[in-house]
């Protein structure tokens, strides 16, 4: 049995779980448009290799990975390309980007795949090459390239290989339901994973709530990979919380897990790869939660990428409330959507869709009066209410000195905040403030450093001129001493001799100069 | 259609300020009951007079600040200054000792700062302390409990309130206070043959002192506040007074439930000690604050000109508050020892 440990602060906020049923999985028919983003993962967007025109089946690549931060994407069926061009995405800045747009013809037709037979055969460098080209970024919610993800273990000896089914957000059913209906498939692409690491131990890490997640998984894992489970409370599935529960260590600050030995993904992150190297299938599809009381018929669903917001709450029975609201991923870290027509994408978890008697709307901020509540749930033990007063006054030092970039955004300290002050907007602003401000400051550097570099070669040269200067004088006096002339009457000789020559060749006729 | 876009969190939990402001009137009610058993209306009028005129000045106040005074008014915040206030001020005061008293903690005390959540004193200890400085006669002057004199009635705390000057009441002096002008008696027999010692410390007092305990202990069950403050500042003052204790001579520092169970103690370790503005901010800074308090609430008494030191405790280490958290901030996540500077 391993020692579960605690971390301090965290929150308990209503889990509303039940609602999407987790554990039965529904299809959605194939919808007739997909929107496909370039950039729906962490890192450089990926480059269209197709035109508009082009048929494409399922599985093919229409857009390539960049750099080795990006991943490629791939069309989920077949179908032809109707346009390329900005659209509508899932982003919390409600700005349009490149998309590409796929019109579904309904056949489903799919490119031949094959996986390779024997992973074990290939190289851990092979594996992430097949992995970056199938597409894959973390589905956990961050969209991390996998592939880059994986390098981890050129950091130092990786031991343990976490797959993160915490699920610690309110309302999201996603994992819950895939660790229930693809159990199999996820401890398949966890022992892919360790192998590409080099981890010798694979975690499941379950919470206790979500039992039956757990049967399925202890069920599929056998003797050799170890199913954890430890009490609810959010966020406990934040990567850092997740390794401290499970392992009592801390990854240090500025570091990633893999300086203490340890890489995390998430269950969706392992079937996409298990699909990958097993089956060559490129990510195309993703389980989401489609939940909220303002959808008749909430539930899980296996979704095409691409899919419009709209299509989904359409399946899923939208009755659009007074000021609606459809927040991509949960209620605590989740972004409120601008517009249905976005499309999902690798990281969309989980749509909600709230009435405002489940989520009241925000209620005007009130003065802070210091409470603690926040500092008392605040996962990474910051002290929430300085930082705020700190983001309020913009004092820079401070901010940095109250250690504002530790914060991971989870929302506890804005949830129990009794004067509803939304602390993690703050934050956020002066994250960028604060890298405004740290850029800015280095621009001065530089302009001071290219200054005083200007100044001192300018001083240098006008030194060394000098010095030739001198130089030549010096040499000139000891040459006139040495041939006893007098150096002006030399020079008015030579100068009167000169003259006299130019005269002389002015006179020849026929030059041509 | 047009979407509602807003920030994360979409949750939140169902508590307000008013809610917070609400629960800490709530939990004075069992000493205040107490207390209106010991010594009549007397506090009861007090904190209905108190509790009007600050919500009268708050008003005025945001009026002249050009703030809307009903969006700060329903937190409830100027009631429970008043209330924590009037507790502190003797029954049967005139109704302008009340006035300046009230006046003091809600305009100089919290006002001028810029309102709740900016004052750096706590606004109740100001009021009192003025009070307390500028008319020390009144401020004294306490009923006498029952057991040592008739207790009054509505028309004697009316009386007091409106006409002072034809009000007579019994007053007595506190175990404290005899306890401090006591010249040559050894503890044990100062508190049996006194009368206004009772079993374990000042009489009357020890059971306002335990009914605050209880109202404390209730708000701590429902987390408005962690045990770091008050637990520091009573351990503190009961192992200063336990150290203190030299068998009971008459140059002593008295017992360690005497001081536990006198004066202010308990309502000041859970009603202001407590309070979040104007203390230190994390859970060890707020240890430190707490002992700090206990530590100079013991001297004071032991040592200085004032019976009871809550108030000047408390607003001595309101000063401090800003250094201590200097030197308090907890160690974040994945930070290693040498850089938790």
């Amino acid at each position: 049995m391993r020692l579960i440990h605690d971390i301090p602060g965290g929150i308990h906020p209503p889990e509303r779980k039940a609602l999407s049923r987790p554990g039965q999985l529904r299809e959605l028919p194939l919808p007739n448009r997909l929107v496909l983003p370039m950039r729906q993962h962490i890192g450089a967007p990926a480059s269209p290799i197709v035109k508009e025109g082009d048929r494409v089946l399922g599985g093919q690549c229409i857009a390539e990975a960049t750099t080795s931060m990006s991943v490629a994407v791939h069309a989920p069926t077949s179908g032809t390309i109707a346009r390329i061009g900005a659209h509508p995405i899932a982003h919390a800045s409600g700005l349009d980007d490149l998309c590409i747009e796929l019109e579904t013809d309904g056949s489903d037709q799919w490119l031949s795949h094959s996986g390779v037979t024997d992973y074990r055969a290939q190289s851990p460098e092979t594996l992430m090459a097949h992995i970056q080209q199938a597409g894959i970024a973390g589905l956990g919610g961050a969209g991390f390239p996998t592939a880059v993800k994986l390098l981890a273990r050129e950091r130092g000896p990786i031991e343990t290989l976490i797959i993160n089914g915490t699920e610690c957000e309110p309302y999201i059913t996603a994992d819950d339901t895939l660790m229930q209906c693809e159990a199999s498939a996820i401890i398949e692409g966890a022992q892919i994973l360790a192998y590409i690491v080099g981890a010798a131990n694979i975690v499941i890490a379950v919470e206790d709530n979500k039992p039956d997640a757990l049967a399925a998984m202890t069920a599929a894992a056998g003797d050799d990979i170890e199913v954890a489970t430890f009490p609810t409370k959010y966020p406990s599935g934040g990567e850092k919380q997740l390794i401290t529960i499970l392992t009592g260590k801390e990854v240090p600050r500025g570091g990633i897990p893999a300086d203490i030995g340890i890489v995390c993904q998430n269950p969706g992150t392992a079937v996409a790869v298990r699909d990958a190297i097993v089956h060559g299938k490129p990510l195309t599809h993703r389980v989401i939660t489609l939940t909220g009381e303002a959808l008749t018929s909430p539930g899980n669903v296996r979704a095409p990428l691409g899919t419009p917001v709209e299509t989904l709450m359409e399946f899923a029975g939208f009755q659009p409330p007074m000021h609606p609201r459809v927040i991509h991923g949960g209620p605590m870290m989740g972004f409120a959507l601008a517009s249905l027509a976005a499309p999902v994408i690798k990281t969309t978890n989980c749509l909600l869709a709230p009435t405002p008697d489940e989520l009241p709307l925000p209620q005007p901020a009130q003065a802070c009066i210091r409470c603690g509540l926040c500092a008392e749930a605040c996962p990474a033990s910051l002290l929430p209410q300085q930082l705020y007063w700190y983001a309020q006054a913009k004092d820079q030092q401070q901010l940095e000195k109250h250690h504002l970039f530790d914060c991971i955004e989870c929302g506890a300290c804005a949830w129990v905040c009794p004067s509803n002050i939304p602390l993690v907007q703050y934050y956020r602003a002066s994250k960028a403030y604060v890298v405004d401000a740290r850029q800015e400051k280095q621009r001065s550097e530089n302009a001071m450093h290219r200054f005083e570099a200007r100044q001192s070669r300018v001083a240098h040269e006008a030194q060394e001129r000098e010095a030739k200067r001198a130089e030549r004088k010096a040499a000139a006096a000891a040459k006139a001493a040495a041939s006893g002339e007098d150096p002006v009457q030399a020079a008015i000789a030579r100068a009167a001799a000169r003259k006299a020559a130019q005269a002389e060749t002015a006179d020849e006729p026929g030059d041509p100069s | 259609m047009s979407l509602m876009t807003n920030s994360s969190p979409h949750a939140h939990r169902p508590l307000s300020v008013a809610d917070v402001m609400q629960r800490v009137l709530l939990a004075t009610l069992p000493g205040v009951l107490v207390l209106t058993w010991f010594f009549g209306p007397g506090t009861l009028v007090n904190i209905l007079f108190g509790g009007a005129l600050a919500l009268l000045f708050e008003a005025l106040a945001l009026k002249a600040r050009r703030r809307d005074p009903w969006q700060t008014l329903n937190d409830y915040s100027a009631l429970v200054t008043a209330t924590l206030l009037c507790i502190a001020l003797p029954p049967y005061s005139p109704w302008w000792l009340i006035a300046v008293g009230i006046a003091c903690a809600v305009l100089l005390g919290k006002q001028v700062f810029g309102g709740l959540g900016y004052n750096p004193f706590n606004p109740a200890m100001v009021g009192y302390v003025v009070l307390l400085i500028s008319f020390p006669v009144q401020m004294s002057s306490w009923q006498a409990p029952r057991g040592l004199a008739e207790v009054p009635g509505l028309l004697d705390a009316l009386e007091a309130l409106f006409l002072p000057a034809h009000y007579d009441g019994a007053t007595a002096a506190t175990a404290l206070d005899l306890w401090r002008q006591n010249k040559g008696m050894m503890f044990e027999d100062m508190a049996r043959t006194t009368p206004e010692f009772g079993r374990w410390g000042g009489r009357a007092w020890e059971w306002v002192n335990i009914a605050f305990l209880v109202g404390g202990l209730w708000l701590l069950k429902q987390r408005l506040f962690t045990w770091h403050a008050p637990g520091a500042m009573l351990l503190t003052l009961a192992v200063c007074a336990l150290l203190g204790f030299d068998g009971g001579s008459s140059t002593g520092g008295g017992s360690m439930t005497f001081h536990l169970l006198s004066g202010a103690t308990m309502f000041g370790a859970f009603f202001i000690v407590t309070d979040p503005v104007s203390s230190a901010v994390s859970t060890r800074g707020r240890f430190l604050f707490g002992a700090l308090i206990g530590l100079l609430v013991y001297l004071i008494r032991v040592f200085g000109n004032y019976p009871d030191a809550v108030a000047f405790a408390v607003l001595i280490l309101n000063f401090a508050a800003p250094l201590i958290d200097q030197y308090t901030q907890p160690r974040v996540y994945g930070s290693q020892k040498e850089d938790d500077a």
